[in-house]
């Protein structure tokens, strides 16, 4: 790697303050340093440093999601081949490679989007403020396609993109400034934006509209309570695990762990965002409170329902809410968001549970919303400080104590 | 009445380079330096000119505007250089030793039978006074307050650390002195903390008219601020100070003989250092017949003090005045490839506090670290990171933030006043910001110096 070292050195001097290239500075640190930890030492105090950076943090966090990217091409794959064929039967595990082709054409250009207007827009804030690209966006730029229906219009992505990574985090400051999540404030712009793209029965096949073939998740179909379609059966479907072909649209327990239902494309499979949530809790990197708590929340949230009763969405057992929908996902990777959420470490507990419960009382109590975790976890994005603040004000009122009782 | 303090949180960062218990005896230097940098706060007025011989306890300066605080020279000799910086300073002062040591003579005291008044008189004209730290401020005590307790730390946890327990093996008399002359200082408790990890010297455990405790756990267990803070927090408006072990003796050493005689072991560690050991050195010695033939490779850094809160020093620099160690380490100023070494290498050789390098798995393993800083500076953005290393009931983000900021209600309420940069030094070395986190401390606790206090 002398040959690369090399040309990083030559280059240096040009890009440096006062050099030719001065002003393209940021870009070029943004490469020499993806390629070199740059060679900046310690002037005092602590002579050494911890390994750790943040480039680092952030590509775990990456390889966390890689599961849940693998196993939600595939599913998108299944769905577009279940609607091409008009046959809900389809085996999950047959012609593997060509779901997997058939996903990666809807999946990749996705996530190229997505990274491409976000970083561009990065650099563009980079160069304003005069400082190498911040490593925030390559999570964001991987949760975006992950949270989107297959079907979603690129130029949405596009849009959502630059709206959550400009509104949502630069106008704040950039990386670690931000108060809402990045990735479902694009998520959010859509919804309300452009509703009909992001929820209903024609967005989670992709291909799905072309073909006069609807299919809809498990949430939207339970949202549909007293709607036309006889969804009680459903729920008591959900109950059993071995009747995957009961009625239309139901799937078994082990259908929503698998994750081979329609969905969000990274959100289905319970089973690839646990790998994920294994990775990010043995590394240290998310947080086991908020994790815990969350579901924790969600399960007390769904008993609560259980309590009231009164229909069968109210009595759907509380842990199929942790199965179905994107409640895992967010458990894991989005309320787990070190920025966003609280961050002392009794707020962490108090934020997650607040979150799990807010996101069931959503999704069952109000029918315009088949999904409440996206709202529910943004709601607590702005909640976080304040419960930050009384458990900062719980510790100064501690220490005073002391005086009071010497 | 000893109290007994378990830690949980902490880090003991393994470094290859621990000294041997092997003593080199003393070697006069052929300088000492006395650095006013070395005493936060204090504006030095000298007392005598380049060229002026002086005497072991002759008074070098005072402090400009707190004059009973004074500070002696340790060796007798020429002052050879008064070094000054930006804005005519005053950095250094150089004396060249003469052969041998010329005291200034008193007659030996004994503490005991003298009133605290009589104590505390003597150790300011002898220039003792400069050992005695305060908290809040972390600043030399100002004689005029009362401190509620004197803390003494009889370990040292931070990275390759002198072991006290050898450096004062068989100095009970002169340790016992000083004790008893600190005792007299405060009408509160004097604590000497020992570790609980290992078994302590009779030095220590024979010490009497101290309250003993012990304190279990990594780094920072061995700092007074950690154990003020479980023992005997301070609170608004409170003082409680703080003396080094080695220099309890250099004070009752004093009260013993007479004479200011600022000999001390250190320990000359560090993983590019052939034969790391002890030395018998005196305070602000220069550092190079020391480190002569030691260094084994050309790109290192000296340290004086240990890697976390030392100052860079030249090869033929001199050794801080609280100082007890020498550490030299590699200089980091290479680029370091993604692959191999950087962010996405394998990290084998990377000590981390966090699990993201497998460096975590390989349990007592000891590490040759350099001082680059491994990423760039960048926002706060992981949280709970420097809660692992903090063991205060303080929250040390919101703390630092308070500092950046200037918030002084803010840093009131958060505990500055109990806090000093050294306890932030773990966190330092932990955060992936980067941001040189004693330093906004330090700033925070200077500001709040001259606004509250």
């Amino acid at each position: 790697m002398k040959f690369l070292e090399n040309i990083v050195h030559k280059m240096e001097p040009k890009f440096a303050k006062g050099g030719k290239l001065e002003k393209w500075n940021p870009l070029f640190e943004s490469f020499a340093t993806l390629a070199f930890t740059p060679a900046h030492v310690t002037k005092k105090g602590a002579h050494i440093r911890d390994g750790v950076d943040l480039k680092r943090t952030m590509m775990t966090v990456i390889i966390a999601m890689i599961p849940c990217l693998l196993f939600g091409i595939y599913n998108t794959g299944h769905w577009e081949m279940v609607a091409a064929a008009g046959d809900r039967g389809l085996d999950f595990w047959a012609s593997g490679g060509t779901k997997f082709l058939l996903g990666l054409k809807v999946v990749l250009p996705l996530i190229v989007v997505s990274y491409g207007v976000g970083l561009a827009i990065e650099f563009v804030f980079g160069f304003l403020r005069g400082h190498s690209l911040h490593e925030g966006f390559l999570v964001s730029g991987m949760l975006i396609p992950l949270i989107m229906p297959a079907d979603v219009p690129l130029w949405m992505v596009g849009v959502a993109t630059a709206f959550a990574v400009i509104i949502g985090k630069e106008v704040f400051g950039g990386t670690g400034m931000n108060i809402l999540n990045v990735a479902l404030t694009a998520r959010a712009f859509l919804f309300f934006a452009y509703p009909t793209s992001m929820s209903g029965d024609n967005v989670w096949m992709s291909g799905a509209e072309t073909d006069g073939f609807t299919g809809s998740t498990v949430l939207g179909d339970l949202a549909t309570f007293g709607g036309d379609k006889p969804m009680v059966a459903g729920v008591e479907a959900l109950d059993n695990m071995d009747s995957s072909g009961l009625l239309e649209s139901t799937y078994s327990v082990w259908d929503m762990m698998m994750g081979a239902i329609p969905g969000s494309i990274g959100e289905t499979s319970v089973i690839a965002i646990g790998i994920g949530a294994l990775i990010l809790l043995m590394t240290g990197v998310g947080s086991l409170r908020i994790m815990l708590s969350f579901v924790v929340g969600g399960f007390v949230g769904g008993l609560l329902m259980n309590a009231i009763g009164g229909n069968a969405y109210l009595e759907m057992p509380a842990f199929h809410h942790l199965l179905i929908g994107g409640f895992a996902f967010g458990a894991v990777f989005m309320a787990t968001d070190p920025v966003t959420a609280a961050q002392t470490a009794t707020g962490k507990i108090i934020y997650g549970f607040l979150g799990g419960v807010v996101a069931i009382l959503i999704r069952v109590l109000n029918p315009a919303y088949p999904e409440g975790v996206m709202l529910a976890i943004l709601f607590m994005n702005v909640m976080a400080p304040i419960i930050d603040h009384y458990v900062v004000q719980a510790n100064i009122k501690r220490r005073l104590k002391r005086v009071k009782t010497a | 009445m000893s109290k007994t303090v378990k830690l949980r949180k902490g880090l003991d960062i393994r470094l290859v380079g621990v000294a041997n218990k092997v003593k080199s005896e003393l070697v006069l230097p052929k300088t000492v330096s006395i650095k006013p940098t070395d005493f936060h706060g204090m504006t030095p007025k000298m007392v005598v000119k380049e060229g002026d011989q002086v005497k072991a306890g002759s008074i070098i300066f005072f402090n400009k505007y707190s004059e009973s605080i004074k500070c002696a020279s340790p060796v007798s000799g020429k002052v050879e250089a008064i070094v000054r910086g930006a804005k005519r300073r005053i950095m250094e002062v150089i004396i060249s030793t003469d052969g041998d040591i010329q005291f200034e003579g008193d007659s030996p005291l004994d503490p005991v039978s003298m009133s605290s008044e009589e104590v505390k008189a003597k150790m300011l004209a002898s220039g003792l006074w400069m050992y005695i730290k305060q908290r809040p401020l972390d600043i030399i005590a100002d004689p005029a307050n009362e401190p509620k307790a004197i803390f003494v730390s009889a370990f040292d946890s931070s990275p390759l650390a002198p072991d006290f327990d050898y450096v004062l093996h068989g100095k009970n008399e002169e340790f016992q002195a000083g004790l008893n002359a600190l005792a007299k200082l405060t009408k509160g408790t004097v604590h000497l903390s020992l570790n609980g990890n290992a078994p302590a010297d009779a030095t220590f455990t024979a010490a009497s008219g101290v309250q003993i405790n012990k304190i279990h756990g990594k780094h920072p267990a061995g700092n007074v601020g950690t154990q003020m803070h479980h023992i005997d927090p301070i609170n608004k408006g409170e003082f409680a100070w703080s003396v080094n072990a080695q220099d309890v003796a250099i004070i009752g050493r004093y009260f013993l003989t007479g004479k200011y005689d600022a000999r001390k072991t250190i320990a000359l560690t560090g993983s590019e250092i052939k034969d790391p050991h002890y030395f018998e050195v005196i305070a602000g010695s220069n550092v190079s017949s020391v480190l002569e033939g030691q260094i084994t490779t050309d790109n290192v850094r000296v340290i004086s003090g240990n890697v976390l809160t030392g100052d860079k020093i030249e090869q033929d620099g001199h050794l801080g005045f609280y100082h007890n160690q020498i550490t030299v380490i590699p200089e980091g100023n290479q680029l370091k490839f993604v692959l191999t070494k950087g962010w996405m290498g394998p990290g084998f050789d990377k000590f981390s506090n966090s699990r993201l390098f497998p460096t975590f798995l390989l349990g007592k393993k000891r590490f040759r670290l350099d001082t680059n800083t491994n990423g760039e500076e960048r926002a706060f953005v992981v949280t709970g990171e420097l809660e692992k290393v903090f063991p205060f009931d303080i929250l040390p983000m919101q703390l630092v933030k308070a500092a950046i900021t200037d918030d002084i209600d803010g840093m009131e309420n958060l505990g500055i006043y109990e806090v000093a940069p050294e306890d932030f030094a773990l966190c330092e070395y932990v955060c992936t910001t980067k941001i040189d986190i004693q330093d906004k401390i330090r700033e925070g606790l200077d500001l709040i110096g001259e606004e509250c206090m």
